[in-house]
């Protein structure tokens, strides 16, 4: 039978265990005390302002699309919420952060050049405190696979000098 | 008798030997009889340029006369989503360089050089034939016009009629330096895209070389150089039979329709095979450099939060002067930022190994080729990030290609979909994680070929991979952090 590469098994090892890795730090796997929270968006092209939010897992946000120049959407990745606001009328939209990580929300109303790239992020920051979240544990990952990779190299390269002296 | 009209760059190597250890890991796709066939009919990439073609008509047309919209606009959706999608996620890593079989860049200048369409016309090509100047037969032509281009790619990439004359240029230079020079110098040395696909097609599974190169220096004909009676001599200037990269062969076919005796093949091969040729070039490297910083540079301003770069970026309605900052560190990353990490970790490296035979220069070139893998996935990485959250704009587009209100296909009100983005983490993570293992393992690879000591190039490979890890580092962060 003929016995497959080594990188297919290193290809499928770092697809599973960086899967893994994402779903445990990105899902509600500990309680947490939901907080009531709105926050005031700024939208103008091509940017909102703040442009940053931070808040808890678990919390239920409010989120108030205010529109300053022409009329822009909200829409925020994974959570599938969408709201839009002409201007001067504000618009309101409503989740629960249940997911920890940091998602992109996005203008979801063409609103000028470069409106595809009007983007903001969400952190949620995970509600256990060992959650280093999606990040610190992706970054984990690569320095533990930067080291690996070296030492791995390492010992072939022992194994090769046994071998041919 | 004619002189070859080669431009090689690398050194003639041991190629039979190269071949005959190559051989095992080889299928040669022209085994399959439909497929040897198509490949050697002349109307063969004359059909797919002419069908490309007709697109980029459309494209520069509704650019120019279409919608304003960026994404409501043929030029805009299928040139730098649907085009550039298929060009970085599947031609290139896949594929080499396919695109440039199929370009329609060229297409007028090649037609008109050539006098002919399909056909092999004999005789003088039409224009002045010069050769192309020596100083020049390298890319970093094209690496600098890739940081014109990238400089204004919040400009190009969003407004159609700049798109438009953006395309049009590139067809006047191609056109008119085909004219000039002999064969596709513009593709070859101008080209700011095609520098790119050089550099990462040497990663591809695909290959075109020949079956034994003894068989090409016993055969003095050479019509894979001069050109037959049924093709033309190679159009990249590469002489097959010391071919051993895919960074320059455009792989349009000619040679397979030029040999008389069959000697070429079409080869499915292991990824990233050509990255472990030990051809190292500082244009190359520098290719490399300018990549992986573009694809950083990108990945903060077009993805990222911070609205201030994007008003810096976009020339149509930031202030200028705001813009030359830009522009001043878009730069700066891509020449002197990035390459001077490389640097910095080269000099470690050989300080550390206490490597006395190979010069700061060498580990430097040579280190630059470990920004390919991971570069390349940094850049699927970050067009994931856009393609799939608009790709949906195609669909209304493909009923309304000009944004005039027409709905041929009934799809014009299709709204705006963003595909997968709870999954884009899921594919990201594991791309950039497998790039920094493959650079990091090819990073030992040139280490040993550099500095001939196993020991040592371990030792050299610890400042390297952890600039890799790094870089990596700062890929996750744009994404998740």
């Amino acid at each position: 039978m003929t016995r497959l590469p080594t990188w297919v098994f290193v290809a499928v090892a770092v697809v599973l265990v960086s899967a893994v890795v994402l779903f445990i730090t990105s899902s509600g796997w500990v309680g947490s005390r939901p907080t009531e929270r709105t926050i005031t968006l700024d939208a103008h092209q091509f940017a909102f302002t703040p442009s940053t939010i931070t808040v808890n897992q678990g919390d239920h946000v409010r989120i108030e699309l205010v529109s300053t120049d022409v009329t822009h959407g909200f829409y925020l990745d994974s959570y599938d919420v969408e709201i839009a606001a002409p201007p001067g009328r504000p618009s309101t939209g409503e989740f629960v952060a249940n997911r920890a990580g940091t998602f992109r929300f996005r203008c979801s109303q063409t609103c000028g050049p470069l409106h595809p790239f009007m983007i903001g992020e969400l952190t949620v920051q995970p509600a256990a405190r060992v959650n280093p979240g999606p990040f610190l544990a992706a970054l984990a990952l690569a320095i533990l696979l930067g080291i690996g990779t070296v030492v791995w190299q390492w010992k072939s390269a022992l194994r090769s000098e046994v071998l041919h002296g | 008798m004619a002189s070859l009209s080669v431009e090689p760059r690398a050194p003639v190597a041991d190629v039979a030997s190269a071949a005959e250890s190559r051989a095992p890991d080889r299928y040669d796709l022209l085994r399959i009889p439909l497929l040897r066939t198509i490949l050697r009919h002349r109307a063969f990439q004359f059909s797919l340029m002419l069908v490309n073609t007709f697109f980029f008509m459309i494209v520069i047309l509704s650019g120019l006369v279409g919608t304003p919209v960026g994404n409501r606009n043929f030029s805009i959706i299928f040139v730098w989503i649907v085009w550039w999608a298929l060009l970085i996620m599947v031609l290139i890593p896949f594929a080499s360089r396919l695109w440039c079989m199929m370009c329609p860049i060229p297409a007028l200048g090649e037609w008109a050089q050539r006098g002919a369409l399909i056909g092999r016309r004999i005789g003088r090509p039409f224009g002045l034939n010069l050769t192309w100047p020596k100083p020049l037969r390298n890319i970093w032509l094209q690496n600098l016009s890739f940081v014109g281009v990238a400089t204004f790619s919040a400009v190009i990439l969003t407004r159609p009629v700049v798109t438009s004359w953006v395309l049009i240029s590139f067809i006047a230079l191609a056109f008119g330096s085909m004219l000039v020079f002999r064969r596709r110098a513009f593709c070859r040395y101008i080209c700011p895209v095609g520098g790119f696909i050089a550099l990462y097609s040497m990663t591809a599974p695909v290959e075109i070389r020949v079956k034994d190169p003894e068989v090409c220096l016993k055969h003095c004909a050479a019509e894979c150089v001069r050109g037959s009676e049924n093709s033309y001599g190679c159009p990249w200037m590469e002489y097959p039979g010391t071919l051993t990269r895919n960074a320059y062969c455009g792989m349009c076919t000619e040679c397979i329709k030029a040999c008389p005796i069959g000697n070429v093949s079409v080869n499915l091969r292991p990824f990233g095979t050509d990255l472990l040729e030990p051809v190292r070039h500082l244009d190359e490297a520098y290719k490399g450099f300018i990549m992986l910083a573009a694809a950083l540079i990108y990945s903060t301003v077009m993805l990222g939060p911070w609205g201030l770069f994007k008003d810096w970026a976009n020339l149509g309605t930031g202030s200028f002067p705001h813009f030359v900052l830009y522009a001043l560190g878009l730069v700066t990353t891509m020449l002197v930022i990035v390459p001077g990490l490389f640097l910095l970790a080269s000099w470690i490296a050989k300080r550390a190994s206490g490597a006395r035979t190979a010069s700061l220069r060498k580990l430097f070139v040579a280190f630059g080729y470990t920004t390919v893998p991971l570069g390349l996935m940094g850049w699927i990485a970050f067009s994931l990030s856009f393609v799939f959250i608009n790709v949906s704009y195609a669909i209304p587009v493909l009923s309304d290609p000009f944004g005039w209100g027409w709905d041929l296909l009934g799809t014009a009100s299709y709204p705006w979909t963003p595909y997968i983005p709870i999954v884009l983490p899921y594919l990201q993570v594991p791309l950039l994680l497998g790039g920094l293992i493959l650079a990091i393992r090819l990073g030992y690879r040139v280490a040993v070929e550099t500095l001939g000591n196993p020991r040592q190039a371990l030792v050299a490979l610890v400042p390297l991979a952890t600039l890799l890890t790094g870089l990596t580092g700062v890929f996750l962060w744009l994404y998740l952090g």
